[in-house]
C-alpha cells in the first residue's frame, strides 16, 4: 500500500508547480507533439523522408544515439565519489545523475527505433516470441546493455527515494552490489556502443582500438558538462542544495577527460595522415572533403574550436572559475558534433566501394530528433522534480518519523 | 540509356503508381462498404497473420503455406498482378560459387538490367544489385573508379569493368550483424534475408564490405507489365517497404538447375556461374586453372565469387 502511495505521490508532485514550471512542460510538450507528427509522417511514407540513402544508410538519428548513451554512461561520474568515496556532497546530487541516466538511456533507445524501417517488427527482438542474435549481434549487445542500464537505474533511486518518502535510512547493504554493478554497467554501455562501429572491418574510420577509450573519453566530456549546467539550474530554481564542491569536482573530471579527448583526436590524425592510405579517406573527407564534397568540414572544425576553447578555459583556474558556464557549453556542443554526425556520417563516406555521396538530415528527421531531445528533457524534468520533492522532505509517507536528513543517500 | 530515358521511365512510373493508387482507394472504399474490414491495403485477416508471422525457419509446412499465399494475395492487390511464390529450399550436395573474367567483361550492364527485371528491382529507387565499376587500367583502388559512366559508349580506351554484387561470403559479416536472424547462409551457401522478419535496422549494410546490401526507403514501385510472376520467398518476390534486400543468385532459378539472369544476359560470357562441389563443373575448372582472385580477402569474408582474367 505504501508503495502505491509512494509512486501516486510521486507522481502527483511531478505535475505541480508554478506558473514557469508548466510553461517550461507545455514547451516541451508541444515539441514532443511536433515530433511525433514528423514521426508519423515517417511512419506513412517511410525511411524515405530522411536524408539517408544507400550510401550514408545511418545519420542522425544513430549519430545522436551514440551521444546520448555517452551522457547516460556519464552518470557513473557522480555514482562512484558518492558510493565508493563517500562524498557527502556528491550522495546528496548522485539521484539527479541516475535520472539523467533513465532519460539519456530512453533518449537513445528512442533514436534507435525511430530508425528501424519496420518498428512494427521490434518483438522480433524479444527472446522466446523473436529471434535474438545474441551474442553474435552487437546490436543485440546493446539492446541487452541499454535495456539492464535502465533498469538499474529506475531500480537503485526508486528504493533509496522509497526509504527516504517513509523517513527511513536506505539499508547499504541491499543498495550498494547494484550500485557496483551499474557502475560497470555504465562502462559496458559505452564500450558496446563503441564495438556496435568498431566491429565493422567493412568501415575503416570506424575499425580501430582506439574507439573504444575514446567514446569513454568523450562521454567524462559532454557528461559533466550537461551535469554542471543542470545542477547549477535546479540550485536556482529549487530549494535544492547543490554544493559548490561538486561543481568544482565535475569541472576537474571534465577537463582531464577533454585533454585525453583532445589528444586522441590528435593520435588519430596524425596515424591516418603521416603515411596516408585509403584507409583515411574517410577522415580527410571529414577535415578536408573528398572530390569536391565537404559538408561536414566547416561542423568538425568548429567542433574541435570549441573544444579547444573550453580545454583552454578549463585548464586555467581563473578563466575556470569565472567561465566555467561557456566552456560546458562549448565542449556540449563540440562533443555532439564530433562523436555525432562527425562521426557516424563520415563512416559511411565513401562507401565500399569508393563512391562519395553527400547526406544531409531532412526536416522529417530534425523534427523527430527534436522530439525525443524533448522527450529526454521532459522526463528528466518530471524525475528531477519528484527526487527534489523527496529529498527535501516536502512529499513525504504520513505518520514517517520526521524529515530524513538529504544528505544521507 | 540516357539519363531523360531514365527520368521519363521513372516519371511514367509514378504516374502509373498515382492512377493505381486512385483506384485503389477508390476500390477499398466500395469494398469497405460492401465486402468487409481494410487494414492497410490488406484484409484484416491478412494483416493479422503478417503481424504474427513466425521467423521463416520456425514456420510449419502449414504456415509456411499460408505465408506464400498471402504474398501472392499482397502482389495481386498491389501491382495487380497474379503471381506464383514458391518455397524454394536449397538442393542437396551443391554449393554455389561464381568467377567473373575481367578480361571480357565490357561494362554493358546487359547483367545488371536483367537482374533488375528478374528480381523485381523497385523501378523508382533503382535499386541494382549488380555495381559495375568502370576502373583505371592501373590500378585495382576502387576509390578511383566511375560507377556512373555512360554504357552507350563502353568499352573505354585505358578502362576495366568490375561488375560487383553480394559475393555471399561463407564468412558473412552482415549475418553476424542481424540483431533477430532475419539474414542467415542456407546450405547451398547463399547468404538469403527473410523479408518478413528483417526490422530495418540496417546494421548489416553498415557491416558489408561489398555495398552489396541495399534498403527499401519506401515500398518499391514495380510496373505491372514488367514483374516477373516467377517467385520464391527467399529470393524475387516482392519486397515490402522498410526492409534489407541484396543479389541471392537467382534462387529462384539456380535451385531449379537454372543458370543466374545475369550470367544468362551477359553478351561476353564473362560470367561462370555452377556447384563448387561437382568437380566437372566450369566454376571448378575456372578455380583450379585460372590465376583467380578476390575482392578485400584481407578482410577475412571468404567470398564465393571470384575475378579472373584470361
Amino acid at each position: 500500500m505504501t508503495l502505491l502511495n509512494f509512486l501516486l505521490d510521486g507522481t502527483r508532485v511531478m505535475f505541480r508547480g508554478g506558473k514557469a514550471y508548466w510553461l517550461w512542460l507545455l514547451a516541451l510538450a508541444t515539441i514532443v507533439v511536433l515530433g511525433g507528427y514528423a514521426y508519423g509522417i515517417q511512419l506513412g511514407d517511410g525511411l524515405v523522408v530522411t536524408g539517408m540513402s544507400d550510401q550514408v544508410s545511418w545519420g542522425f538519428y544513430i549519430a545522436n544515439f551514440a551521444f546520448l548513451v555517452g551522457i547516460a554512461a556519464a552518470a557513473v561520474l557522480l555514482v562512484i565519489p558518492a558510493y565508493v568515496f563517500n562524498r557527502r556532497d556528491i550522495k546528496a546530487v548522485v539521484l539527479i545523475g541516475e535520472g539523467l541516466a533513465v532519460a539519456a538511456v530512453v533518449g537513445a533507445m528512442l533514436f534507435v527505433i525511430v530508425d528501424l524501417g519496420r518498428p512494427d517488427r521490434l518483438l522480433h527482438m524479444i527472446p522466446g516470441i523473436g529471434r535474438f542474435n545474441f551474442p553474435d549481434s552487437l546490436l543485440a549487445w546493446d539492446v541487452v546493455v541499454l535495456n539492464g542500464y535502465l533498469a538499474l537505474n529506475l531500480a537503485i533511486p526508486l528504493y533509496v527515494h522509497f526509504c527516504h518518502y517513509r523517513g527511513q535510512e536506505p539499508v547499504f547493504k541491499a543498495y550498494f552490489p547494484f550500485v557496483v554493478l551499474a557502475m560497470f554497467w555504465a562502462i559496458s554501455i559505452h564500450t558496446v556502443t563503441a564495438f556496435l562501429f568498431s566491429a565493422n572491418a567493412a568501415r575503416p574510420f570506424w575499425h580501430v582500438a582506439l574507439l573504444g577509450p575514446r567514446f569513454i573519453a568523450t562521454a567524462f566530456v559532454s557528461g559533466p558538462a550537461l551535469i554542471i549546467l543542470l545542477l547549477q539550474l535546479l540550485r536556482r530554481t529549487t530549494r535544492y542544495p547543490v554544493a559548490q564542491s561538486v561543481i568544482d569536482t565535475l569541472s576537474i573530471v571534465m577537463t582531464f577527460a577533454l585533454q585525453i579527448s583532445l589528444f586522441f583526436v590528435g593520435v588519430e590524425l596524425f596515424t591516418d595522415f603521416y603515411n596516408e592510405t585509403s584507409h583515411a579517406a574517410s577522415l580527410r573527407y571529414l577535415y578536408f572533403g573528398l572530390e569536391g564534397h565537404n559538408a561536414l568540414q566547416p561542423y568538425i572544425w568548429g567542433a574541435l574550436a570549441m573544444n579547444l576553447v573550453a580545454v583552454v578555459i578549463l585548464m586555467i583556474h581563473p578563466l575556470r572559475r569565472r567561465l566555467l558556464n561557456v566552456a560546458c557549453v562549448l565542449a556540449f556542443v563540440g562533443i555532439w558534433i564530433e562523436k555525432g554526425i562527425g562521426f557516424v556520417v563520415p563512416g559511411f563516406i565513401p562507401t565500399p566501394l569508393g563512391e562519395v555521396f553527400e547526406y544531409t538530415p531532412s526536416g522529417v528527421e530534425l523534427a523527430v530528433s527534436a522530439g525525443i531531445w524533448a522527450v529526454v528533457a521532459l522526463l528528466f524534468t518530471l524525475l528531477a522534480k519528484a527526487s527534489i520533492a523527496i529529498s527535501t522532505g516536502e512529499v513525504r509517507a504520513e505518520r514517517s518519523p520526521g524529515p530524513a536528513q538529504i544528505t544521507s543517500a | 540509356m540516357s539519363k531523360a530515358a531514365d527520368t521519363a521511365r521513372t516519371e511514367q512510373g509514378i504516374d502509373q503508381y498515382r492512377r493505381r493508387f486512385l483506384g485503389r482507394l477508390a476500390g477499398t472504399v466500395a469494398a469497405g462498404a460492401t465486402a468487409g474490414p481494410a487494414w492497410g491495403g490488406a484484409t484484416l485477416a491478412d494483416a493479422m497473420g503478417s503481424f504474427f508471422q513466425k521467423h521463416y525457419q520456425q514456420m510449419t509446412r502449414d504456415e509456411v503455406t499460408d505465408a506464400l499465399r498471402r504474398i501472392e494475395r499482397k502482389a495481386e492487390r498491389r501491382y495487380g498482378v497474379k503471381i506464383r511464390c514458391t518455397e524454394a529450399p536449397a538442393p542437396d550436395d551443391v554449393r554455389f560459387g561464381y568467377a567473373l573474367n575481367i578480361s571480357k567483361c565490357q561494362g554493358y550492364r546487359d547483367c545488371v538490367s536483367a537482374c533488375v527485371r528478374e528480381n523485381n528491382l523497385g523501378r523508382d529507387s533503382q535499386v541494382q544489385y549488380i555495381r559495375v565499376l568502370e576502373m583505371d587500367r592501373d590500378t585495382q583502388e576502387v576509390e578511383s573508379a566511375d560507377h556512373y559512366y555512360d554504357p552507350a559508349t563502353v568499352p573505354v580506351e585505358g578502362k576495366y569493368y568490375l561488375p560487383v554484387q553480394c559475393m555471399q561470403c561463407d564468412n558473412p559479416p552482415c549475418v553476424k550483424a542481424c540483431p533477430v536472424d532475419a539474414t542467415w547462409m542456407d546450405p547451398d551457401g547463399i547468404v538469403v534475408i527473410d523479408y518478413d522478419w528483417c526490422i530495418g535496422c540496417r546494421y548489416c549494410m553498415t557491416a558489408c564490405p561489398y555495398w552489396a546490401r541495399h534498403f527499401n526507403w519506401s515500398a518499391p514501385l514495380l510496373d505491372a507489365q514488367e514483374i516477373n510472376p516467377e517467385t520464391n520467398y527467399l529470393g524475387n518476390r516482392p519486397r515490402p517497404a522498410g526492409v534489407v534486400e541484396k543479389c541471392h543468385f537467382c534462387t529462384q532459378r539456380t535451385r531449379a538447375g537454372r543458370q543466374p539472369a545475369c550470367q544468362e544476359a551477359c553478351p561476353t560470357g564473362a560470367r561462370i556461374f555452377g556447384n563448387l562441389l561437382d568437380p566437372d563443373s566450369e566454376i571448378r575448372y575456372v578455380l583450379e586453372n585460372k590465376k583467380v582472385f578476390r575482392l578485400k580477402e584481407e578482410l577475412g569474408t571468404e567470398p564465393k565469387f571470384w575475378y579472373f582474367t584470361d
